[in-house]
């Protein structure tokens, strides 16, 4: 496809994951996460496993460990609530470092930490081999609801259409002497949002009549056919497959 | 059908005494006949608010006309034929930003064959062809908004092409475009083996490209005639706000077509 959509996300490479179908790349990822989550907490050994499982998908796709774990940070907000876990939750408290944590937040703490930040990094990885415009026809093909495609594939579009309009508005509240200092400029930018608003709703209908004037009946024609073969379902599948092995040994471990 | 057998085509574009109200009871069109035959480049003019835009959204039954017809190459617009109409009927809108709405260039321009069922390598050869034709070739895979303004309009007639319309409608060609990739339009325009009607104010390029010229004025065809000769008439000219930019004297240009 190109250079196409060179998101920020995205690493170019000719890799075997970068090859393989995007739906099995999602199917294999989605399968991935859905098994972490299953994995019993205190099975700590497991989630070593898989962070393992990962690196080795991250190796074959040469996605270099700096790049990786630098896009992980997206995660930091997200866990900031773990991490006050420990202090509030009730129960049973030990003492680490002098201060006194509940047993049971501990724990729930680590589970969101390793759970999150393996999911993150999953996903992290199938954004790194995989372009956008690809993901869309993936989900396409994974038969999820068109509408949902066709509104993300519109957002893709017409992202930076709407970016530059806004950025035009404020180039033109700023030659006109606005700065935004405070409560009291508030009501200018909700304006400003608005207007943003009314105009992007406009472009959606100028949109939808260039796209009936072009034989649009309600759903998207097929341009791109994507198929998988059997090995590289295989191929996509073996991520999940090892993790389902990891997380059963863990049931019974434990 | 017309009953009658002829030898010559339909023409392109056959409107008889179209009128149409919109639904807040502003009346934009007032009985318009015209006549388009196959081959021509006619030029349609009008000052802001005349009802250019209301007679275009006819063509392709966007609008529906509450009184009189519309006929493209002897179909008539109306729910039957509508995937026809819309097939036969290429409109290339003002901003490109709103005529590309897929992720590549690639997947705009097929898209409108591929909305009528085209599929695999034909599919491929009518997009290759269509922005061959607009010399745009190059730029298949890239993303629409990575292209400059005047490569963005060439797409957008481009996908239009791509469904091997019967007419070319075009709603104000030259607006934004400096004067080289005006040029280039026009080159590509005078290049087409098709029927076009050019929405426009640019009367210089109407000139340029347009033989013929229609005058619409408050939603009835005003005036019907060579370009030039209209654009000479002052009194014509100036009842329909109509302006020639500074300084040009359409006496003064040869005609190229």
């Amino acid at each position: 496809m190109g250079a196409g959509h060179a998101h920020r996300l995205y690493r170019h490479g000719h890799s075997p994951v970068h090859a393989l179908p995007p739906h099995t790349k999602l199917t294999a990822v989605f399968c991935f996460v859905v098994v972490v989550v299953s994995t019993p907490r205190e099975a700590v050994w497991a989630f070593a496993a898989y962070a393992l499982l990962l690196a080795s998908v991250a190796y074959a796709a040469r996605v270099p460990p700096l790049f990786w774990l630098k896009r992980l940070l997206i995660e930091v907000p997200f866990v900031a609530f773990a991490l006050l876990l420990p202090f509030v939750a009730e129960g049973e408290r030990t003492e680490v470092l002098g201060m006194s944590l509940s047993v049971h937040g501990l724990w729930g703490a680590w589970n969101v930490l390793a759970k999150g930040t393996l999911g993150v990094a999953a996903s992290v990885l199938l954004a790194a081999t995989t372009e956008l415009r690809e993901l869309l026809l993936g989900l396409q093909r994974l038969k999820l609801p068109p509408l949902l495609v066709q509104i993300a594939s519109f957002m893709i579009r017409y992202g930076d259409v709407v970016a530059d309009e806004m950025r035009r508005m404020r180039i033109a509240r700023e030659s006109r002497g606005f700065e935004a200092r405070g409560v009291r400029h508030w009501g200018v930018l909700a304006k400003s949002a608005g207007a943003l608003f009314i105009r992007s709703y406009e472009r959606g209908e100028r949109v939808h009549l260039a796209m009936v004037s072009r034989g649009y009946a309600g759903s998207m024609p097929v341009i791109d056919e994507v198929a998988a073969t059997r090995a590289q379902w295989t191929y996509a599948l073996t991520l999940p497959l090892t993790a389902l092995a990891v997380c059963l040994l863990g049931w019974t471990l434990s | 059908m017309d009953p009658v057998v002829t030898t010559a085509p339909p023409p392109s574009l056959e409107v008889t005494g179209l009128a149409y109200a919109y639904p807040d009871g502003h009346q934009a069109l007032f009985g318009v006949d015209l006549s388009i035959a196959r081959g021509e480049r006619v030029a349609l003019l009008g000052p802001n608010g005349a009802g250019k835009t209301t007679l275009v959204l006819h063509l392709n039954g966007i609008l529906t006309a509450g009184a009189g017809s519309v006929t493209v190459a002897g179909l008539p617009v109306g729910k039957r034929h509508m995937a026809e109409i819309r097939r036969k009927v290429g409109i290339v809108f003002q901003d490109p930003d709103d005529q590309l709405f897929m992720p590549t260039v690639r997947e705009d321009v097929a898209f409108g064959p591929a909305a009528a069922g085209v599929r695999g390598p034909e599919l491929e050869a009518r997009v290759l062809k269509a922005l061959g034709q607009v010399g745009m070739a190059a730029y298949v895979d890239r993303p629409p908004h990575h292209l400059s303004f005047g490569q963005r309009r060439r797409v957008a007639v481009a996908t239009v092409l791509a469904m091997e319309p019967e007419i070319l409608v075009l709603d104000e060609p030259s607006s934004n475009l400096d004067p080289a990739s005006r040029r280039e339009l026009a080159d590509i325009l005078r290049s087409l083996d098709v029927t076009v009607l050019m929405v426009t104010h640019d009367l210089p390029y109407a000139l340029e490209l347009c033989p013929r010229a229609l005058i619409l004025s408050e939603g009835v065809i005003a005036a019907d005639g060579p370009t030039a000769e209209l654009l000479s008439d002052a009194d014509l000219m100036s009842s329909h706000r109509l302006e020639l930019p500074f300084g040009f004297d359409p006496k003064s240009v040869r005609e190229k077509s």
